[in-house]
């Protein structure tokens, strides 16, 4: 029973791998070109559904400052030093891996009380103590310190009662998400590329092309003589 | 501005501004030379650069650049040992060779009108080869791989004007790449989520004395992406027909540079943020790593015999080589790792020169199977005494670069106890003489078809020299790459404390 | 030939303005709440996209020729990279915004540096979807009706 429990606790991961093995599978075992490339699709996108969900923090916002926040950033106009000691302040993830770390997304009920729970950063003895479930409060207060650029490593604290996700993994893989674009973008113009010097986008055929290529005769329709 | 200050961002910055800049130069007027200089320059102002870096490191110790002065670890650093300053200087000296080779090989082989498309991806292939060693931040390896692995499909493609296959060799590598960097991010996701930071040297300091499920799993992750990425055996079956079929002086530029820049991020994960005492590296050493690299160092060279595309063979042979370096590694020792530095060095060498005198023969006989070369000696005597020095490197003869890298590599393996190790490695010496040896044979002993052909011209013949003679000063003068390599092993061994 | 889709082109000619201008709104707007250049950048494509997808390729590349998108993508990417170099120019690291406003007592210089890279992000996006747009729209279909 708790294993069903621990199992189904961490379903981001389920829908997560799920996805890769699909990705890969398509990607293995389709021939058509096309087909590779909607499966790489998916492959890449399990691992940005990978990291948005380890940023992601029960009950918190997206890390935008609200009306209220922008008071306490002009209250705090000040003091921007960019802050060196946030690094356990930097979210979930920042979870010592002794402190258990399969909690650093915790789905154990979604604890509305934790969005008016008070700021104060707990130090790690609370960490530890505090038990695999609903543990919602301490989970999320790391993540209300997290810093803004430019903005006072403070302000967070004075923000107290909005809680944020920890925005580190989303930007991260914005940069991914682009990149996987630009992927996609090569791998069509390839394929487009490919249909237009072979005739035929279905790998096998592609190969045995190439084979007649490589063995000296030249197939009279490129791409079809097999 | 204080250029000693910001010296270490002067590589990637530098070339990532011209490379916009080339695509207005107009590729057909002059002949195409107005992008060809301007890429060349570039390329020479890198190396300076890399050069200064190299020395000052050298010196002064390790350099740490924080970029939008924004502090460690929560900004992004670049961070300057002699490991990376080495490979840095490799890479960006190749660069400044290749991009002056690649004149009159590259106008024979893609259409004029995709010139100054073709310098700009180059000098991107470049910036991100350069990023990816010169940068301390893990998530910063993933995007400048990709930056330099977007432009090499696109380069390996071009190869298409000469033989279609540039195209489905382009596809596949881009499929076998993007699964190696997205494992590499599914690594690095796990390493973040187990420790809250992405900065190498932080992320050392968080894992030290930790071993669990998560670590372990993201290092695994990290290891197969980047493995892919270096050609791994096995996970090597892109890069054959990727380098076969791309324009000669594509072949050139990534044979020397683009897997061993992915060698030493598995290095420098290995050491700089895993840590090599941690068990489970130690596993990986002699579970995973040593076997595969010998099964590779063999496997591969017997494969290389029997091809009869040049360049495939000198691409088997590549992932060969990549086994020697994966073997220094795997020792887990100072002289080990020293050993596999200096053969990375010594590789990119010995392999640039020997794909620069395919890149010749290409231009001026237009074939690159190996009977094709029956008689070069007596028909292109410069390219084929060239390509022989460097076979002989290759494969090993005193004098040369490839005596040096051997010879650490049986000294580490005699001191570390495993006298099998200098076995194999003779072993697979003694294939690659096989291999280079048909050619070499092919090329003396031969007549071939036609009598004396034109030389290359001199803007190819130049760097072909110029790397050749690197190959024999590096092989007499060891100071420079040993000593730094050995240097750059303790402080990397350091590191792993 | 003109009066085909006659209702497709009048609601695209009416809502080519406003997204070009939501494109800026997004694009401006990115300081200080979701958005920036690269939302903004694909926005301001995708009004173009459906100028050609309504009016022909040909009419759009009247409008915005190619010769001008490759300026736009260059433009656009020195914009971003060169405030970064500029920043050294100035004294500061790279990237290091804080140098463009150097007095400033709330990092005034951060908003100006985001601004400007977010501005070359945003054109440059924006041109090099298009770019990909018309080359793969623009190729000459070469094949035949019966292998689809």
């Amino acid at each position: 029973m708790d294993f069903v429990t621990f199992a189904l606790e961490r379903y981001n991961y389920w829908i997560f791998i799920t996805l890769m093995m699909m990705g890969l599978y398509i990607v293995i075992a389709r021939g058509n070109l096309i087909k590779k490339m909607i499966g790489l699709n998916v492959f890449q996108t399990s691992v940005f559904i990978y990291y948005i969900s380890i940023g992601k923090i029960d009950g918190g916002t997206a890390p935008i400052y609200l009306p209220d926040d922008l008071k306490a950033r002009t209250a705090h106009a000040g003091d921007h030093a960019p802050s060196l000691a946030g690094k356990s302040e930097m979210g979930a993830g920042a979870l010592r891996p002794d402190e258990s770390l399969h909690d650093g997304f915790d789905l154990a009920g979604n604890d509305l009380a934790s969005l008016t729970a008070p700021a104060e950063r707990p130090d790690a003895a609370a960490i530890h103590a505090a038990p695999a479930g609903g543990a919602n409060d301490i989970l999320a207060a790391p993540a209300l310190t997290i810093d803004g650029p430019g903005a006072g490593a403070d302000l967070a604290h004075q923000a107290a009662d909005i809680l944020y996700s920890n925005p580190l993994p989303h930007v991260l893989i914005l940069t991914a998400i682009v990149v996987g674009i630009a992927t996609t973008a090569v791998g069509l113009a390839l394929i487009v590329r490919i249909r237009e010097a072979y005739g035929t986008i279905e790998e096998d055929e592609l190969e045995a092309a190439d084979d007649i290529a490589e063995f000296g005769h030249i197939p009279h329709k490129p791409g079809r003589a097999a | 501005m204080n250029l000693a200050a910001q010296l270490p961002v002067l590589p990637i910055i530098i070339p990532l501004i011209a490379a916009p800049l080339t695509i207005l130069l107009p590729p057909r007027r002059l002949k195409g030379l107005l992008p060809y200089v301007f890429a060349t320059l570039v390329s020479w102002i890198v190396f300076a650069a890399s050069a200064a870096l190299l020395h000052s490191v050298a010196t002064a110790g390790p350099i740490s650049y924080h970029m939008g002065d924004w502090a460690p670890p929560i900004g992004i650093e670049y961070r300057i040992d002699l490991a990376n300053a080495l490979v840095l200087t490799l890479v960006s000296g190749v660069a400044a060779l290749a991009f002056p080779f690649s004149y009159a090989s590259i106008r024979a082989e893609i259409d004029d009108r995709q010139l100054s498309m073709f310098y700009a991806m180059a000098l991107i292939a470049m910036v991100g080869l350069l990023g990816v060693v010169i940068t301390g931040d893990a998530f910063n390896v993933f995007v400048f791989v990709e930056i330099s692995s977007l432009s090499t499909y696109a380069l390996v493609a071009l190869g298409a004007a000469r033989d279609r296959r540039a195209l489905t060799a382009s596809f596949n590598y881009l499929v076998m790449g993007t699964i190696g960097a997205t494992f590499f991010v599914i690594g690095l996701g796990l390493l973040y989520q187990a420790t809250g930071t992405l900065n190498m040297a932080d992320l050392k300091i968080q894992l030290a004395g930790e071993s669990n499920r998560m670590v372990e799993a993201g290092f695994a992750f990290i290891l197969v992406g980047m493995g892919l990425k270096a050609a791994m055996f096995p996970m090597h079956l892109w890069m054959p027909n990727a380098y076969a079929h791309a324009p000669s002086a594509v072949a050139v530029f990534l044979a020397a540079t683009s897997t061993k820049v992915a060698v030493y991020v598995v290095i420098r994960f290995i050491y700089t943020v895993i840590g090599a005492d941690f068990d489970f590296a130690g596993a990986a050493f002699n579970w995973l790593i040593a076997p595969l690299a010998v099964a590779g160092m063999m496997f591969a060279s017997i494969v290389a015999i029997f091809q009869d595309d040049l360049k495939r063979m000198l691409a088997y042979s590549s992932v060969g080589q990549i086994g020697y370096m994966l073997l220094g590694v795997s020792f887990g020792t100072e002289q080990g790792l020293s050993a596999s530095l200096v053969h990375l060095f010594n590789h990119g060498l010995m392999k640039g020169a020997l794909f620069m005198a395919a890149a010749c023969v290409v231009l001026r006989l237009g074939t690159q199977t190996c009977a094709g070369y029956a008689g070069l000696a007596r028909r292109m005597p410069l390219t084929a005494a060239a390509f022989i020095i460097a076979a002989l490197s290759l494969v090993g003869v005193p004098g040369t670069v490839g005596f040096i890298s051997k010879w650490q590599l049986l000294a580490a393996s005699f001191d570390s106890g495993r006298p099998w190790a200098a076995f194999l490695v003779v072993g697979a010496s003694l294939l690659a003489v096989i291999y280079m040896g048909r050619v070499i044979e092919l090329m003396t002993m031969r007549e071939g078809a036609g009598g004396r052909t034109k030389e290359a011209p001199a803007t190819m013949l130049i760097p072909l020299y110029i790397l050749v003679a690197a190959n024999v000063y590096f092989g007499l003068n060891t100071e420079m790459t040993v000593d730094l390599a050995e240097r750059a092993a303790v402080a990397l061994m350091g590191d792993a404390r | 030939m003109r009066d085909e889709h006659l209702i497709l082109r009048v609601v695209i000619k009416l809502m080519f303005a406003p997204i070009l201008l939501f494109a800026l709104y997004v694009q401006f707007h990115g300081d200080y709440g979701a958005g920036g250049g690269f939302q903004a950048g694909v926005i301001f494509a995708v009004a173009f996209i459906l100028h050609a997808l309504v009016m022909g390729l040909e009419e759009t590349r009247r409008v915005l020729p190619i010769g001008a998108l490759r300026m736009m993508m260059v433009v656009g990417f020195l914009f971003y990279a060169g405030t970064g170099a500029a920043t050294m120019l100035l004294g500061g690291n790279l990237l290091g915004y804080d140098a463009i406003a150097p007095h400033s007592t709330h990092h005034e210089g951060q908003h100006y540096g985001i601004l400007l890279v977010e501005f070359g992000v945003g054109m440059a996006v924006a041109s090099t979807m298009l770019m990909i747009f018309y080359h793969f729209a623009g190729r000459e279909p070469e094949i035949r009706d019966e292998d689809w």
